[in-house]
């Protein structure tokens, strides 16, 4: 009896002391700062996409943290790397929670618009001006492309990523065509291709954003940059534009025609499914962004280096739109977190992100960076004609439209790719895409 | 079945044991309850005010009434995520139901075999879900997986395949509870059955699925609350697609609250959910007569 209501006891005891202390560390997550590390005042955090990219972040940061400017200003900056696909919500909840970032990644414009409008973000227009080194850092064109009303808010921190029309040059060659340089000429290769048995373009269209990409420069074809800029500064009536409607029609006559194949509604990009599709010569071409090279080079070095062919997107018959203009991601940015308690580090870091080093890191890694000094780089990059491909499309370019989701923020941004995945997977028609679309809020 | 009588008889004279460890005292439960006040209460009473007003998650929500759930009941695609969880629901259920009572019934039977290969079928549920469904997606690759059909490209495909990695996950644990509730049923009804020349089917209809009774309806509560809150499956799967195909409504739930970063939306859908499942719930016990808690035993 007596070993009875000692077992009790101790039971009680236990369970009582475990309750307490799981609760304790449950709260402690929850109102902590994101770790101890961040709790001294003197390390300051930056949220990154996590994904190939990102050792050039962290090569940054270590360089930044030896450096003698992060001694001057008191501390260092922590990395914490975000896989991609959660990237947004992520940030999202830890802007709201106490656990925020200092420094945080993001695609500037609409993608940041809500931390704006809520007083989170340090408007850097005047510590540009003020700073030649950030001032004189970056090509003007990209460091306007993430304003937000005229308004500096982030630093340019990656390459350049406009969408590109890749190809497989071994298929190509062994069918003797070329890349098209106009709609019809896409047109007959697709049915050469067909006729081969070769699906003419991979496409990652579970994920919907690759779908995206040919209504961009669809649209941007047949009615030039201004109808998606109509969109984009909030007059919903802007989809009524017939080069939308034109852009979704001819869309949905090439998934009719076979173009993608007969499975893309369940093929991802992420997971590497449309580059494999592309790679292994199951599909000749591959509308995507810049990235398709660094992506190439880690999954199918071999293919990336001698069969990975690059062209601009054809021009559309009857067109307005400059064959010259770009769609994509200007860049990527960081921006800082009005609450951070560190500024001066902060702004320390972000000029690291002009330094030749980092750019030199970028060309590395087969990107091309936004630095004012890239073109004097280029060379040096793993594929150095790629580059100076890259390079001279976005340095040439009229106009670079930034990616429409991106461009509209997350939520107008979602609202439209259901629509978009619903005219891809044939559950609407062009007419509904665009009555659904002028429906936006 | 023996011991069972013999602790019913050995239990009134205990009772100076019990009284010296001290009767089940409220207390006791504190731990239980604190946990879920703290993790299941607070936040759904957080969810049902945040249905109230208008948050980005960002700043302090602003109070905006009904708002939201004048939104819901106008939301066309409402109506057809309700649908599809019904249809989710009532699919995943047959699949589960019936293959997860065969499986028990067969594997309370007590040779050797049985006891390592039911040990064998309940791998996949100690498996996260996302991890099967990342797996599941590998395999149903249309290009390079072991099925290159376009299975999760239609919306037929992608609702045979959410049903059956749900099945796959959740068909062990069903299993043992059935394994549990077939095994509490008395051998002599069986004995007795079989002196009167039943044979196996007869025995399983007539003793087996109605002593299951109650079994049937604890699973299958799991079963309808566990489908109506389905949702990583459907995340990795589908994303809710093709298109619009597969969006129930917990998916829209996430897409409204960590896509469109409209968490007020997001909370009356949560909030709808739950009262949806508790509603469900209720029902399903008052028509299976569990509520009356009446035996299985009566007359024995």
């Amino acid at each position: 009896m007596e070993s009875n209501r000692g077992r009790t006891f101790s039971r009680r005891w236990v369970l009582g002391a475990g309750a307490a202390s799981l609760l304790t560390t449950g709260l402690t997550a929850c109102g902590g700062s994101g770790g101890g590390a961040s709790g001294d005042g003197k390390t300051i955090t930056a949220f990154v996409y996590g994904d190939d990219a990102v050792k050039v972040q962290k090569a940054g940061v270590a360089r930044f943290n030896k450096s003698a400017a992060a001694k001057k200003a008191g501390g260092t900056v922590k990395l914490t790397e975000v896989p991609g696909s959660d990237y947004s919500p992520k940030l999202r909840t830890a802007m709201g929670s106490p656990s925020a970032p200092d420094v945080f990644f993001n695609w500037g414009g609409g993608s940041i618009k809500a931390y704006e409008e809520a007083d989170k973000l340090v408007d850097l227009t005047d510590i540009i001006e003020g700073d030649p080194v950030l001032k004189n850092g970056f090509l003007p064109s990209v460091l306007a492309a993430g304003d937000l009303g005229g308004r500096h808010y982030g630093i340019p921190m990656r390459g350049m990523q406009p969408v590109i029309l890749f190809y497989n040059k071994s298929v190509f060659a062994e069918h003797k065509l070329q890349p098209p340089t106009t709609w019809d000429q896409l047109l007959d290769i697709n049915a050469k291709l067909k006729k081969a048995k070769i699906t003419p373009f991979a496409l990652g269209g579970s994920d919907v954003w690759p779908n995206l990409m040919w209504l961009e420069y669809l649209v941007d074809r047949l009615g030039g940059p201004e109808v998606f800029k109509r969109i984009q500064d909030g007059d919903a009536e802007g989809w009524g534009d017939p080069a939308v409607l034109k852009a979704a029609e001819l869309v949905k006559e090439l998934i009719d025609d076979g173009a993608f194949g007969s499975k893309f509604t369940s093929v991802s990009y992420v997971n590497g499914g449309a580059p494999a599709v592309f790679a292994r010569g199951k599909a000749a071409m591959h509308l995507m962004g810049s990235w398709e090279y660094s992506t190439q080079l880690g999954k199918f070095p071999d293919f990336a280096k001698s069969n990975l062919g690059w062209a601009a997107f054809p021009t559309v018959e009857g067109g307005t739109g400059d064959v010259r203009n770009v769609v994509g991601n200007p860049t990527n940015y960081w921006s800082i977190n009005a609450r951070t308690k560190n500024k001066d580090l902060a702004i320390g870091f972000l000029k690291e992100c002009a330094s030749e080093a980092y750019a030199k890191d970028l060309i590395d890694n087969g990107d091309v960076p936004t630095t004012s000094n890239a073109a004097n780089l280029l060379s040096s990059s793993p594929n150095p004609e790629y580059a100076k491909f890259q390079y001279d499309m976005v340095q040439q370019a009229p106009a670079f439209t930034l990616s429409w989701d991106q461009a509209l923020g997350d939520a107008l941004g979602t609202k439209m790719h259901t629509e978009i995945g619903k005219l891809f997977a044939g559950q609407a028609s062009p007419s509904e895409f665009v009555a659904a679309c002028k429906g936006l809020k | 079945m023996t011991t069972t009588v013999d602790k019913r008889q050995a239990a009134p004279t205990a009772p100076t044991r019990n009284s010296r460890i001290g009767r089940p005292h409220a207390v006791w439960a504190l731990p239980a309850v604190l946990f879920f006040t703290f993790f299941a209460v607070v936040p759904m009473g957080l969810a049902f005010y945040l249905s109230f007003t208008e948050w980005d998650g960002l700043g302090d929500p602003r109070p905006v009434g009904f708002a939201n759930w004048q939104k819901l009941l106008d939301d066309p695609r409402l109506t057809q995520s309700l649908s599809l969880t019904v249809v989710l629901t009532v699919a995943s259920w047959a699949f589960q139901t019936v293959v997860a009572l065969l499986l028990g019934v067969w594997a309370a039977g007590r040779q050797r075999n049985r006891a390592v290969l039911s040990a064998i079928f309940f791998v996949p549920f100690l498996l996260s879900s996302t991890a099967i469904a990342i797996l599941f997606y590998a395999l149903l690759d249309p290009n390079f997986g072991i099925i290159q059909k376009d299975t999760l490209g239609s919306q037929s495909g992608a609702f045979l395949a959410i049903v059956f990695v749900g099945g796959w996950q959740f068909i062990p644990f069903h299993t043992l509870i059935y394994q549990g509730g077939a095994r509490q049923i008395p051998e002599v009804l069986y004995q007795a059955a079989a002196i009167d020349g039943a044979g196996r089917y007869r025995q399983f209809f007539s003793i087996t699925l109605p002593q299951l009774r109650h079994t049937i309806t604890t699973s299958t509560v799991l079963m309808v609350v566990g489908s109506l809150t389905y949702f990583e499956t459907v995340l990795i799967l589908t994303k809710g697609g093709p298109g619009t195909d597969t969006a129930i409504l917990p998916y829209l739930m996430y897409e409204a609250g960590f896509k469109t970063y409209d968490f007020g939306y997001a909370s009356a859908i949560a909030s709808f959910l739950v009262l949806a499942a508790t509603g469900l719930s209720l029902v399903l016990v008052r028509l299976t007569g569990f509520g009356t808690m009446r035996s299985t035993r009566e007359g024995m």
